[in-house]
């Protein structure tokens, strides 16, 4: 039994999901390979081979892989399938685009967004946002799985695992990357963050997003999340939202500032250690499980909040 | 250029479902039904193509229970021109639906095939991609926004840190993100338009798809349910009890 590990990453450092799918996969069955497919992924290549519990990690490398494209990563995968048991990746927006395609091109059943491992081909998953959780046993000869990051905890580093060059696959030609546009910001990533301050529909504005949230953010050392609405209206940028269709997160503390709790945004961020919401309606849904809740005006609250903390900070 | 858009009868959004206490499964029973979000999108972006005149006919999909039918006539109302329903007993995962719709894509040789990116049932987010595997066309996932360009198609995706824009030859296949576009309602007239337009019945076996699960569902239960804690009276007892009881600041 090998499992062989997607990494992501950022070419010259890996992600923090890479770790937390790591955990996952190790629990699977090891011994585990970690994959690095990217422009030149050297640093990062560099850091998944210090992971603990690695035992190889192979590095792809070519212009094809710089972008997450799944028609190239799926061929370079499917490739390299014949010599493992399980494909493992985290729930990030390219895992989710890559592996289906792999899955169907082996003739399996991707297991998606698992939550726990109970053994190397049952897991847990969480179905309808989070409402019901699943026991679901695969009878594929080979596991696909993506891994739900919020749920485990990060592999820690130490390991010296061997890496080693293997040859790009075919460009299948069938799509090509045209540009980007990533939010740039020097705050804590959403994924990682001990503390996320998220703002809601109630900001009204960008400007008052911006003038409201930011300084709470700061003061904390938080990343920034918003609830849907928020990212529909323009208040925050699309990769802010938490939810059922946004971003899974577990912080050790969520800040809820005019968020009225629908359940796809509880589906984002219920397993959050400690819970605070302030909302003005007393029986805003968010109360129902938030550990400290104010029912007060967040554009008076949070200044006020501020300045409180400021105060204990010193 | 025909557009396919195929569609799935879940659970409404708004309700809140119940798990079955002896772990057998979700209450569906007397729930109310309606097509998936996310479906929605997909069928107002294929219109949205019609009327620019890069589309030429809509046909809906559903592969599912008789009531599924319901779902497509949503569809097409919305302004579909036809349907096409494949019936199977109980749930059918994703594998085995992008099989089915491999077999219609043979049948219908659409350009583009537009899905939602997620049921809100499975949460699978799979079928899409797992369709543009079995027929080597490239997948543009996760869009919110899709223009026509000489003979492919540019595809904005939502990814996790911003937007990405990715170039796909033709045929291929969109997966659709919430912000793609705002789904029309059906009016009236059109709801009772759709009464009459085709749709076709076929089942699984017709098109020799194996759809027997490759998961078995052991069991399902309710998560954890979280204490809801207290309210407080301040924003100084707030901070206080961050500090000194939650010890999270
Ligand atoms: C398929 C689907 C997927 C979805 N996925 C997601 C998702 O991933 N994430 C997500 O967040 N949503 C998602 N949604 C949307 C979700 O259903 C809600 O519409 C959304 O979360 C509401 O956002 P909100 O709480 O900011 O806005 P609202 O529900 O409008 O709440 C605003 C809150 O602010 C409070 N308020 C107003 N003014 C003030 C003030 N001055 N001070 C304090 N409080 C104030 C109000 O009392 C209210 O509770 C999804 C919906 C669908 C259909
Ligand atoms: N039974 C079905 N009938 C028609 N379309 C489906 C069905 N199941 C999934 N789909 C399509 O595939 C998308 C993704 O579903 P999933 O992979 O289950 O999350 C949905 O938004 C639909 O567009």
């Amino acid at each position: 039994m090998a499992t062989l590990l997607l990494a992501d990453h950022h070419e010259d450092h890996l992600g923090d999901a890479t770790a937390k799918a790591l955990t996952a996969a190790i629990q699977i069955g090891g011994p585990v390979h970690i994959l690095v497919a990217g422009t030149s992924p050297k640093g990062a290549a560099a850091e998944a081979a210090r992971l603990e519990g690695v035992e190889k990690v192979l590095v792809a490398s070519g212009e094809i892989y710089g972008h997450g494209l799944a028609e190239p990563f799926a061929e370079l995968l499917v490739g390299l399938m014949g010599a493992y048991d399980a494909l493992v990746a985290s729930s990030s927006t390219t895992g989710k685009n890559i592996l289906p395609r792999v899955a169907a091109l082996l003739d399996v059943m991707q297991i998606s967004d698992i939550s726990k491992v109970d053994g190397p081909d049952t897991f847990e998953r969480p179905v309808y946002a989070g409402n019901a959780i699943q026991t679901v046993k695969s009878t594929d000869a080979k596991k696909i799985v993506t891994v739900r990051t919020a749920a485990f905890a990060a592999t820690g580093e130490g390991g010296s695992a061997a890496v080693e060059d293997i040859s790009a696959a075919g460009d299948p030609g069938l799509s090509r990357f045209v540009g980007e546009e990533l939010t740039r910001s020097d705050r804590p990533e959403l994924g990682s963050a001990k503390i996320i301050v998220s703002g809601g529909r109630a900001l009204g504005s960008a400007e008052k997003f911006k003038e409201v949230i930011e300084p709470l953010a700061d003061q904390l050392g938080a990343a920034i999340g918003a609830s849907r609405a928020a990212v529909d209206a323009g208040y925050a940028p699309n990769d802010q939202q938490v939810g059922q269709t946004g971003k899974v997160v577990a912080p050790d503390l969520y800040v809820a500032l005019g968020i009225s709790g629908a359940i796809q945004h509880l589906a984002g961020m219920k397993d959050s250690k400690v819970i605070v919401a302030i909302n003005k309606d007393d029986e805003a849904p968010i109360f129902q499980v938030a550990d400290y809740g104010l029912v007060a005006d967040l554009f008076t609250a949070v200044p006020e909040l501020i300045s409180e903390l400021a105060k204990t900070r010193k | 250029m025909k557009v396919l858009v195929p569609v799935k009868r879940v659970v409404d959004y708004n309700v809140k479902i119940r798990v079955r206490a002896d772990g057998s499964g979700v209450e569906l029973a007397n729930v109310k039904m309606s097509m998936n979000p996310f479906d929605e999108i997909a069928v107002e972006e294929a219109l949205r193509l019609k009327e620019a005149g890069t589309a030429t006919e809509i046909v809906i999909v559903s592969i599912g229970p008789a009531q599924a039918a319901e779902t497509i006539r949503t569809g097409l109302a919305m302004g579909g021109d036809r349907g096409v329903l494949v019936k199977t007993d109980g749930p059918t995962e994703p594998l085995a639906v992008a099989k089915i719709l491999a077999k219609i894509v043979e049948e219908e040789k659409p350009g583009l095939v537009i899905l939602g990116k997620q049921a809100i049932d499975d949460d699978c987010n799979q079928t899409g991609q797992m369709l543009a595997a079995l027929l080597g066309w490239p997948q543009g996932t996760f869009a919110s926004k899709v223009s026509p360009e000489g003979d492919g198609l540019t595809v904005t995706r939502e990814v996790d840190g911003g937007l990405q824009t990715v170039a796909l030859k033709l045929p291929a296949i969109v997966t659709t993100d919430l912000r793609l576009n705002e789904p029309r309602y059906a009016s009236l007239p059109n709801i009772m338009k759709a009464k009459k337009k085709p749709l076709d019945e076929k089942s699984a076996a017709d098109l020799g798809v194996d759809v027997a699960p490759r998961l078995q569902v052991l069991k399902t239960v309710e998560p954890a349910k979280r204490q809801a804690g207290a309210k407080v009276g301040s924003v100084a007892e707030l901070v206080d009890k961050l500090k000194s009881e939650a010890g999270v600041i």
